[in-house]
């Protein structure tokens, strides 16, 4: 490794102040062009994703509902029929960037709309997963040995986790979505509910790592108050390995949420996610393959660069493969 | 070693319990039951779907539906609410059918991702590692529909062979050697589909196995005492690594149910996902809740098995 190099560019004085974790990790991250790449991807995307919501649904440049039946199965770049469509209807430019649906609607606009919808259902589910997983997987961590009448919190708290880790994630959630009322909220919450587990095991091992450590005996002795101990303390350095875990589950609730569309189960029309177009398009992969491959294509982009990213993450963040 | 088992067995049987009720009481009180799967039949009156819900025992509370649950899934005599078939001999026949690709599939997951995995790791940071790292992570990311619509597309186009289903229909009367090769063929796309994820996780994992093991103290040692290359990595490096892959064989079960939902139904093979989702469908209690049943049986099953053979493989574990 050339060090001083990098960290000679980092700090951009003459005399290098000694680097941060953060930007340790960020160098060893950089280092991994897969990674990288898959980070630029996710830029992209987040920024493409606030455009659509914004472009689709509160100033309509590109208007996902809007159905044009003369203009149904067009394939991408095919200019738009003047003579049929009214100008109210026409695509920004006229030009159908992606294509038209069975029904004529904008696929591009679809897709813009879609990538919100589905980054959303990715983040708010790995979100709800997580806060779950770390407050129990603290709970247990910390205050395993507090006894609540017979068993103790940890017990209590690691046979409940066992319990979920036994029922099968993918048949609960089909399950649980297919019997409550078609909603994005659902399919959001109950992917959340059903994939917490991992997190709370990791966040317990940490926090049972950390409790012996110098730095939170001296807290303790300090008498810092217990809450200040956990987040400020304990949390920052049990954060690692839930990052990791996190960006990868995001990529597998996209996934998730594709294969439910795929049985029906998933957001339901009028909303448009990358998932319920690709189970839409499967009907026409003969006839209008762009509806097939356009979504599955993007869906497989960017789930693969969370995984890329997660696993750059999990070099980046680990100390134990650090300076090899 | 008994004290153990018979600790370890009571633990799950109270688990096992504690999961019955939830998935009872989830699958209860979400809303929407089986009398309700037709409202706008005209001719549903309200005595019938009361005639309905009496026959089911949905009128009663739900503590006494779990018993009347509990009782006749041990007596065997659980009747699915669709067709009033007995629950556990149906689904023997679907599990009976899931079997062979579930076996095909495990099959090419592990013969293909150890020496993949060993290899990578060996050669770390080569031009093959590298590529079967990506793969590996383009394997996990393509939803697996999508890719197995291109697979039955390419399939049927360059072999012209049907393979949706589990066999041909009207091959019944064929020649043994002409059914086998039918089924075969029904068999392959499926399961190695179904394998891809499993070959892209597994390998990865191997891979990370081995570069834990080999940076241990005792392979340097065989390296110092001048033992050929072949022999550190086979018979000392990757004994070790190979450990935690023993535990595996008690998780392979479990997979059997979770998640061949999507291939089965995409490759109409009447297994025991697509079982579960028809059931889901129809609001199928009965067998929803024995097929989670068993799940939940076998994953704590597998668990168990993973623990013994874990104390058997690695003289350091003691069980207590």
């Amino acid at each position: 490794m050339t060090d001083s190099t990098h960290s000679g560019a980092f700090a951009g004085e003459s005399e290098p102040p000694p680097e941060t974790p953060l930007q340790e990790a960020w160098r060893i991250f950089r280092r991994d062009r897969l990674a990288l790449s898959g980070l630029i991807v996710l830029a992209v995307l987040v920024m493409l994703a606030v455009a659509g919501k914004v472009l689709t649904e509160w100033v309509v440049v590109f208007d996902p509902a809007t159905v044009r039946l003369p203009d149904k199965f067009l394939p991408p770049f095919s200019p738009i029929s003047p003579a049929l469509i009214p100008a109210a209807h026409q695509p920004l430019g006229g030009v159908y960037l992606l294509g038209t649906d069975e029904l004529g609607r904008d696929v591009f606009a679809r897709m813009l709309q879609g990538s919100f919808v589905s980054l959303s259902i990715g983040f708010i589910a790995v979100g709800i997963s997580v806060t779950i997983g770390i407050i129990l997987g603290g709970l247990s961590g910390f205050y395993g040995n507090v006894k609540l009448g017979l068993i103790s919190v940890d017990t209590l708290i690691m046979r409940f986790t066992d319990i979920m880790l036994c029922f099968p994630t993918f048949f609960l959630i089909l399950t649980v979505v297919a019997l409550l009322p078609p909603s994005i909220y659902n399919i959001m919450i109950v992917i959340g509910l059903t994939s917490w587990m991992a997190t709370a095991r990791f966040v317990r091992a940490e926090f049972l790592a950390l409790r012996e450590q110098d730095f939170v005996v001296a807290a303790q002795a300090l008498g810092l108050p217990e809450s200040r101990i956990i987040f400020r303390h304990m949390v920052p350095n049990a954060i690692a390995p839930v990052l990791v875990s996190a960006t990868i589950g995001v990529a597998g609730a996209i996934l998730t949420e594709s294969g439910l569309s795929f049985l029906g189960f998933g957001v339901q029309p009028p909303y448009a996610t990358w998932g319920n177009i690709l189970a839409s398009g499967r009907g026409f992969i003969f006839d209008a393959p762009w509806l097939f491959f356009i979504p599955g294509l993007a869906i497989f982009i960017v789930v693969l660069a969370f995984n890329l990213v997660g696993e750059g993450l999990r070099e980046a963040l680990n100390p134990r493969l650090r300076n090899r | 070693m008994w004290v153990f088992l018979l600790r370890a067995i009571l633990q799950r049987l109270v688990l096992l319990v504690v999961i019955s009720m939830i998935a009872f009481s989830i699958v209860h009180l979400a809303p929407g039951e089986p009398s309700e799967v037709d409202p706008a039949n005209p001719r549903m009156k309200p005595e019938d779907i009361a005639r309905i819900r009496a026959a089911f025992h949905l009128d009663e509370p739900l503590s006494v539906q779990y018993v009347y649950w509990l009782r006749d899934l041990a007596t065997g005599e659980l009747k699915s609410f669709k067709d009033s078939q007995p629950v556990l001999p149906k689904i023997w026949r679907r599990f009976l059918n899931s079997l062979p690709l579930f076996i095909c599939a495990t099959l090419i997951v592990w013969s293909l991702s150890f020496p993949t995995g060993i290899q990578a790791a060996i050669q770390r940071g080569s031009p093959f590692d590298r590529t079967t790292t990506f793969v590996a992570y383009a394997f996990i990311s393509i939803p697996g529909f999508f890719l197995s619509y291109l697979a039955i597309q390419w399939v049927v186009d360059l072999f012209n062979v049907p393979i949706i289903g589990m066999r041909t229909f009207g091959m019944e009367n064929a020649q043994p050697a002409f059914r086998w090769m039918d089924r075969l063929w029904h068999l392959v796309v499926p399961s190695v589909m179904s394998a891809i994820a499993g070959i892209a996780i597994l390998s990865r994992y191997v891979r990370s196995q081995m570069l834990e093991v080999v940076r241990q103290d005792y392979v340097r040692t065989a390296r110092a005492k001048g033992l050929p290359e072949e022999s550190v990595i086979y018979r000392h490096a990757l004994r070790n690594a190979l450990l935690p892959f023993v535990t595996m064989f008690g998780f392979l079960l479990p997979g059997l149910i979770g998640g061949s939902v999507i291939f089965e139904q995409i490759f109409a093979w009447p297994g025991l996902g697509r079982l579960g989702y028809e059931a889901i469908l129809a609001r199928d209690f009965p067998v929803i809740l024995t097929i989670n049943f068993i799940a939940a049986t076998l994953t704590l099953a597998g668990t168990l098995v993973s623990d013994i053979l874990y104390a058997v493989a690695d003289p350091r574990i003691r069980l207590q």
